[in-house]
């Protein structure tokens, strides 16, 4: 193929890069995210450059190294810069400021007065909702100064850029390992460092390796794992749009140590830009040499595939991933034979997560202890976590391992939100950590610190790093009912326990919510759940019944008022829920009486109606039926 | 290879590893069963029943058919967590199942039926939360009742694996997960070539050949019908074990005197048929042979093979023989003749054929198969629905004395017999041509390098100072490899003997169930035995097939009238997916 | 404006697009996105002729084609709706806007697709713009902090464009 392309000289391209970057006066970096791209960043770019032209400035969307004007205005772009929920986020270095929810109709205001004048504009820094301060910029927001930024720090660069990724470092690791270091070596450095498995199970990624190495093959393959499909997590997405090339560095470096010559990085389909960008990485990649043949003049060779799932969460499970590249339906395999053995095509195959890959290249640049200093003695380093639900900082966030959860939850997400949006200092109920496969946790452990291995002792897991925040007008059965709901959607329907244990599992949790439950119904959904787990094939239904034992563990007491006593103590599930008719709305038309089949409901015409509540069955029919919306 | 001899502990006995190739077996041989849906030794592990968990120190549960043994490995099989997890595992199949065992055909050879009753499932506490679908009768071998279906893909897998077609598939996913033909069609109107052997995989009823035991009740009580019988050679081998009788033990006796105490008036042997196959068979092969025109030639008595290559090899149709398969070849001489002979309007004589297939249920009802608007063959019984009927009737087979064939069709040679195992129509042509060739009667009838049960078996034989090249296949997968071989010129054969089933029709899907290696042998060893004991071995010799030519085909084989009623032709079904 | 599927004409594509991934069984995946693309959805048609050239069974290509949810084999609708449902997107209240959605189009779970061919209305799980929950792509552009009378109003406007462009 490309053999015939030198490697491009690292030194010299950070040189050239500098130099460049030296006659920037001004750095413009707009988040070009997904998030904020469906906020309107991209005509916010556009709007900005024009803008900036308009004011007679030297305004400049790409860097080359042979610019020798000076005074640039760089307008880059970045990967997710976490904190999308504010987002369109524009950043403005090196004054260190960061305007929020910058719409296209604030641009003239920015060029005039922040970057021709060097003033602020108050109302674009984010507010801290509960000092009710603005800041200036991310050492000022909690949300941000509390996290520690290794993976995602690199998120701040032009994705698009692979003379900015040479030039902060990049592709050196690689370097040293492929023409400086022995396969043996770089395994022992990944295991000295202790670097676990991201993607959920939190294996040691240097023994994976040694064992890949280990098998004897003369064709060998690196997948990487873009399949993130918890509902709920996109930290993956976001290293692979805004860090692309960190991923394809892990790659080389996990391809030299296992002896593969070729990769695929396999993204889920719900991620187009992740697509792109990795697509345009890897061909950019190509290009300076740094895919191809003899990489870095040694005998090393590596090529790589991108490619786009189809809409199926258990293809992140590792021999359904394997199927789904051979053109297959993505049904996991027993294993043995493991990947590692008998991978694609039959082949030894490595299969690590996008995060997993991204750490690699500082473990070899900086060393194992460096990144032992981080994180905990079982667990180092930093893990991004998704944070969502209800909290007023909603975002991608990243921590060294052993944060705690009040911490996360309190100061880097700002607190718990209400229904209506407010931080009230209370209402804390659980957490949802690990997605479909996770468990809650409860108020109690707030101060646990987060590991792979005390999130297992209390039922839950890092999994993928989905952090669900609930406050407590948040029925806990549904959240139970709601994962139910996915992994029977997602299973893949080959073994029994998941397939037709996960759909009975569902339907009784139907009928908790439905007040058609009783006490063999609990019963019944405790042992299925077992039988589930420990049966399964794969581990989606080996994890599916996760959330529900842990509910039933932490929140018996909810299921058994929605079971015992026909009621939801969120008010969350209708039909347990009794209907009340607002007085001041009724308007006593009587429609509701007519439809209701028990009786429940009384009234003089034109006067405000009642329901007995000891006769109503919740079917709902007259709130249905009523046009006032009086009923409720 | 390592000497030292390598131990696990199962249930706290030590068993030795041996060549097995994962626990289950070992376990297996260790004496102790355990429930399985999709284990098959014969096909890729699928692991999706999890019936066969154990429990391993140090490891924890496994399943065991995807688990290579290691040594010191200490294993248990029923701990308390695995046998609540198999009854809810069974409990949860059962929920949204068609329960219908009494009527079910699959009663008493069902694995479903069979372990929940091992397992003591009693109640069945989950509620039936799925609408029932549709049952399939559309496909003239098979019934598809999706209802009863257990996703373990054995189906799916044989026919992939061992047939090559992969006519049903895995469809949708999760709770909607389903096996089904292409876009959920019918498997009537797919790429299916009957040969059934899904359902000799299946554990339960969902895959059961069509039944047709009413209509040949009908026909027996029908006072204007003169019914007949032609029992197919693999029958007699196997029908004895749905009495519990040996594998292998050749019951044909009996099973005259049965169908005659049902009402069956004649009973004849299809192994008649099949020796007059092979005079015209083996004949077209010489002519083939000394004009060397379509060689090689393929057999064509197994109708499942003849619709394979019709629809993946259209431009290997001409290198098909022409001479039908024996079933169709007694229905062609009994329509012609026994309407004279018993004085019998032809609609009024019901021609019902024994066999060991499904295959044989499609062939008999193509249109090309009949004559003046009456099919040759009327109805084709299964060898477990002819038990059943037995059954039914209330006889009891195992005390019946036997009874020999009505002539004159009942009369055939021993190569008539081996029609029923895998090689035996390539040794049957191998026993008329030689001696055509030599032109003088040979001693040494038994060519042994055609038999065996290697799934692809090869020879060369020197007949009359010339090479006769000659290859056996079973499994369809098999024959495809062995016609791209061909084809690319990497190999040259003559004379090419194909049949679906593993074995030939001794492991037919109208045979009892089993998924015995072994069961097989004993069937194929009793085939072999019946051959030794007839009273002549080569299909020339049978002078009654002789006296039918003379008197009602027209005087000899090869003859404008035998070959008229004798051969077929065939149709290019390439095209059935094209709309 | 539905593209009919006119065997011979339209496999013309079918056969582009299984040239660029060189008929390989491996790229089946790749090559039905790329259909699909294409005719927005896979008709019997296109599946049958893809597994007769890639000498695949049909049935594993049918497999395949209902195995991943990104794959129609109904044609959809002019206008798509597809309205997160991860958990993000779900404690933020997605169903109310689905509920919203389907009541306004007339739409339900087993019906998605309104009968004039106009909308579709489907739920995805997360589409990795958790904080913006919930979360509503129309037509590929992305909406965040969506509220049920928005989605509604989203549907009106495109209803009443569709008028305009009619007369
Ligand atoms: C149902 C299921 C879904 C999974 N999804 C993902 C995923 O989206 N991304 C991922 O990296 N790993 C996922 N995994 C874990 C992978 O199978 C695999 O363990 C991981 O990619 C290995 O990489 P690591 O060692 O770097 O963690 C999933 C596992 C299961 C059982
Ligand atoms: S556990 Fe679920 S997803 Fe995994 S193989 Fe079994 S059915 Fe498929
Ligand atoms: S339908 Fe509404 S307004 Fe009419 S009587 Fe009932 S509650 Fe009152
Ligand atoms: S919810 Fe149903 S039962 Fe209750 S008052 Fe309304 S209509 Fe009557
Ligand atoms: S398939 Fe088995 S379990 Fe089901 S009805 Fe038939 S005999 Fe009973
Ligand atoms: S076993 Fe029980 S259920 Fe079955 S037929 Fe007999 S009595 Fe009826
Ligand atoms: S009868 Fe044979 S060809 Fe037809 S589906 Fe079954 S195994 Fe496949
Ligand atoms: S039809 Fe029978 S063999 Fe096929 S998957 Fe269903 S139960 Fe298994
Ligand atoms: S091998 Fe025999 S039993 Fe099997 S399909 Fe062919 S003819 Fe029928
Ligand atoms: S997309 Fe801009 S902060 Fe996430
Ligand atoms: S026999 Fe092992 S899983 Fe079915
Ligand atoms: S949960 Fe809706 S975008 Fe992630």
């Amino acid at each position: 193929m490309n053999n015939k392309i030198e490697t491009i000289d690292l030194e010299k391209t950070s040189a050239g890069y500098a130099a460049a970057a030296a006659a920037v006066k001004c750095r413009i970096i707009l988040c070009a995210g997904t998030g904020c791209v469906a906020n309107g960043a991209l005509a916010v770019r556009e709007a900005l450059a024009k803008e900036l032209e308009a004011a007679g400035l030297n305004v400049k969307l790409e860097l080359s190294a042979h610019d020798d004007n000076h005074d640039i205005h760089y307008i880059s772009r970045s990967g997710c810069q976490g904190f999308c929920q504010m987002g369109p986020l524009l950043h403005i270095e090196p004054a260190g400021i960061l305007y929020t929810r910058v719409k296209v109709s604030d641009v003239p205001e920015i060029v005039a007065a922040t970057l021709v004048n060097g003033e602020l504009i108050e109302r674009l820094l984010y507010l801290d909702p509960v000092t009710g301060k603005r800041c200036k910029g991310d050492e000022e927001i909690s949300f941000y100064n509390r996290q520690h930024r290794v993976v995602l720090k690199n998120c701040m660069i032009e994705p698009d850029s692979i003379a900015e990724y040479i030039h902060r470092g990049g592709y050196y690791a690689a370097r040293t390992a492929i023409s400086a270091m022995t396969s043996q070596d770089v395994c022992q450095k990944i295991l000295d460092a202790g670097l676990r498995g991201r993607g959920g199970g939190g294996f040691p990624t240097g023994r994976k390796w040694q064992i890949t190495l280990a098998s004897e093959n003369n064709k060998k393959y690196i997948v990487c794992n873009g399949d993130e499909g918890d509902p709920g997590a996109f930290m993956d997405r976001s290293v692979m749009e805004g860090n692309p090339h960190s991923v394809i560095e892990g790659m080389l470096i996990a391809g030299k140590a296992v002896g593969a010559d070729e990769g695929y990085v396999y993204v889920r389909a719900e991620y187009p830009l992740a697509v792109k960008r990795i697509r345009s990485a890897v061909n950019a990649a190509a290009a300076a040499g740094l895919l191809g043949n003899n990489l870095f003049g040694a005998e090393f060779n590596f090529k790589l595939h991108v490619m786009e799932g189809a809409g199926a969460f258990v293809c992140g499970e590792e021999t359904a991933l394997l199927a789904s590249i051979e053109g297959k339906r993505g049904m996991p395999m027993p294993k043995p034979p493991y990947p590692a053995v008998k991978g694609l095509w039959g082949k030894p195959t490595v299969i690590n997560n996008v995060e997993t890959l991204a750490s690699v290249p500082a473990i070899i640049r900086e060393g194992a202890e460096k990144y032992r200093s981080i994180g905990t003695p079982d667990s180092p380093g930093t893990k991004t976590f998704a944070l969502t639900g209800h909290v007023a900082n909603t975002g991608l966030i990243e921590v060294p391992f052993g944060t705690t959860l009040r911490e996360i939850v309190n100061n880097i997400g700002g607190g718990v939100i209400d229904n209506d949006g407010k931080v009230t200092g209370e209402g804390f109920k659980s957490v949802q950590i690990g997605g479909p496969s996770g468990g809650c946790l409860t108020p109690a452990m707030l101060d646990m610190p987060l590991d792979f291995d005390s999130l297992k002792n209390v039922g839950a897991m890092v999994g993928s790093g989905g952090l669900v925040v609930m406050n407590n007008q948040t029925c806990m059965v549904r959240i139970a009912r709601f994962f139910m709901q996915f992994t029977q959607n997602e299973s893949c329907g080959k073994c029994v326990p998941c397939r037709e244990g996960t759909r009975q599992m569902l339907a009784m949790l139907d009928d908790i919510i439905d007040g058609k439950a009783d006490a063999q119904t609990l019963e019944l959904l405790e042992q299925t759940a077992r039988a589930v787990k420990i049966g399964s094939l794969c581990g989606l239904g080996k994890t599916a019944p996760n959330p529900v034992l842990s509910t039933m563990h932490y929140f018996r007491k909810e299921y058994e008022e929605h079971v015992f006593n026909k009621c939801c103590p969120a008010g969350e599930c209708t039909a347990l829920t009794p209907l009340k008719i607002i007085a001041e709305k009724c308007k006593g038309c009587t429609a509701c009486v007519r439809i209701c089949s028990v009786n429940a409901i009384s009234g003089e015409k034109k006067q405000p109606h009642k329901i007995d509540a000891d006769i109503c069955i919740k079917c709902g029919a007259c709130k249905t039926v009523c046009k006032f919306k009086a009923i409720a | 290879m390592e000497t030292e001899n390598k131990f696990v502990t199962v249930n706290g006995i030590e068993v030795k590893i041996g060549s097995e190739r994962n626990l289950l077996e070992l376990i297996r041989k260790a004496g102790i069963e355990i429930p399985t849906f999709c284990y098959h030794s014969e096909l890729s592990i699928y692991g999706a029943c999890r019936l066969c968990l154990v429990d391993i120190e140090g490891r924890g549960v496994v399943a065991s058919c995807s688990t290579p043994p290691e040594p010191g490995m200490v294993i248990r099989t029923d701990t308390r967590e695995i046998r609540e997890m198999r009854k809810i595992n069974i409990e949860l199949l059962l929920a949204n199942h068609n329960r219908e065992c009494p009527s079910c055909v699959r009663s008493s050879s069902c694995a479903l039926q069979d372990i929940a009753r091992r397992l003591g499932v009693g109640d069945i506490r989950y509620k039936q939360r799925i609408k029932m679908q549709k049952i399939d009768k559309s496909s003239p071998s098979l019934e598809r009742d999706p209802n009863k279906c257990i996703l373990c893909g054995d189906c799916v897998r044989v026919c992939k694996e061992v047939q090559g077609i992969g006519a049903i598939d895995f469809a949708f996913r999760g709770a909607d997960a389903c096996v089904v033909p292409a876009f959920k069609r019918d498997l009537g109107d797919v790429e299916c070539v009957n040969c059934g052997q899904c359902a000799a995989v299946c554990p339960t009823g969902a895959l059961i050949p069509r039944q047709h035991q009413d209509k040949v009740w009908d026909a027996i009580y029908d006072p204007d019908k003169i019914v007949v019988a032609q029992i197919a050679p693999a029958v007699r081998v196997a029908l004895g074990e749905y009495f519990g009788f040996k594998p292998g033990e050749n019951v044909s006796g009996k099973l005259v005197k049965a169908l005659k105490m049902m009402g069956f008036d004649y009973v004849y042997d299809t192994c008649f048929a099949a020796d007059m196959t092979i005079w015209e068979e083996a004949a077209e092969f010489i002519k083939r042979l000394e004009n060397q025109t379509d060689l090689p030639m393929f057999t064509s008595c197994c109708p499942a093979w003849v619709k394979y290559a019709e629809i993946y090899f259209p431009e290997m149709l001409p290198h098909l023989s022409t001479c039908r398969s024996p079933q169709q070849i007694f229905g062609a001489v009994a329509r012609k003749v026994l309407p004279g002979q018993l004085g019998a309007k032809p609609q009024n004589i019901t021609v019902v054929s024994i066999m060991p297939c499904s295959a044989k249920k499609y062939e008999a009802q193509l249109p090309k198969f009949t004559q003046e608007g009456n099919p040759d063959v009327d109805y084709v019984l299964t060898t477990v629905e002819v038990g059943r009927m037995i059954n039914s009737m209330g006889i009891k087979f195992e005390e019946l004395e036997p009874e020999a064939f009505d002539m004159p069709f009942g009369f055939a040679t021993g190569a008539g017999v081996i029609f029923g195992a895998s090689g035996g129509v390539m040794e049957a042509a191998l026993r008329y041509v030689s001696e055509k060739l030599n032109g003088a009667p040979m001693n040494n009838l038994n060519f042994k390098a055609v038999r065996g049960n290697a799934t692809r078996r090869e020879a060369t034989l020197t007949v009359a100072g010339r090479q006769v090249s000659v290859a056996i296949v079973h499994g369809l997968e098999n024959a495809r490899k062995l016609i791209m071989e061909q084809k690319a010129g990497k190999c040259k054969f003559d004379f090419i003997e194909v049949m679906a089933c593993p074995g030939g029709c001794i492991a037919g899907a109208g045979q009892p169930i089993t998924h015995s290696k072994k069961v097989r042998e004993q069937r194929t060893t009793g085939i072999y035995n019946a051959d030794k004991s007839m009273q002549l071995q080569k299909s020339q010799d049978n002078y009654m097939v002789e006296q039918c030519y003379q008197q009602h085909l027209g005087g000899c084989s090869g003859c404008e009238t035998a070959h008229h009623t004798l051969h077929t032709g065939y149709t290019d079904r390439s095209g059935i997916f094209k709309t | 404006m539905n593209k009919k599927i006119e065997e011979k004409q339209d496999m013309a594509a079918v056969d582009r697009i299984l040239a660029e991934n060189r008929y390989s069984k491996a790229k089946l995946i790749a090559i039905l996105q790329a259909i699909q693309e294409e005719y927005r959805y896979l008709s019997e048609g296109v599946i049958s002729h893809v597994a007769g050239v890639l000498k695949l069974p049909p049935a594993q290509v049918y497999g395949v084609a209902t195995f991943y949810a990104h794959f129609s084999l109904k044609p959809k609708g002019k206008h798509i709706f597809r309205l997160c449902d991860g958990t993000a997107c779900h404690v933020k209240k997605s169903h109310g806007i689905l509920n919203a959605l389907y009541q306004r189009l007339g739409l339900s779970p087993e019906k998605n697709t309104t009968d004039d061919m106009m909308f579709t209305v489907e739920t995805v799980s997360c589409l990795g713009a958790c904080g913006l929950a919930p979360v509503m792509i129309v037509d590929g552009e992305v909406y965040g902090q969506v509220r049920p009378e928005k989605a509604v109003e989203i549907v009106e406007t495109i209803i009443a464009s569709e008028k305009n462009n009619q007369e």
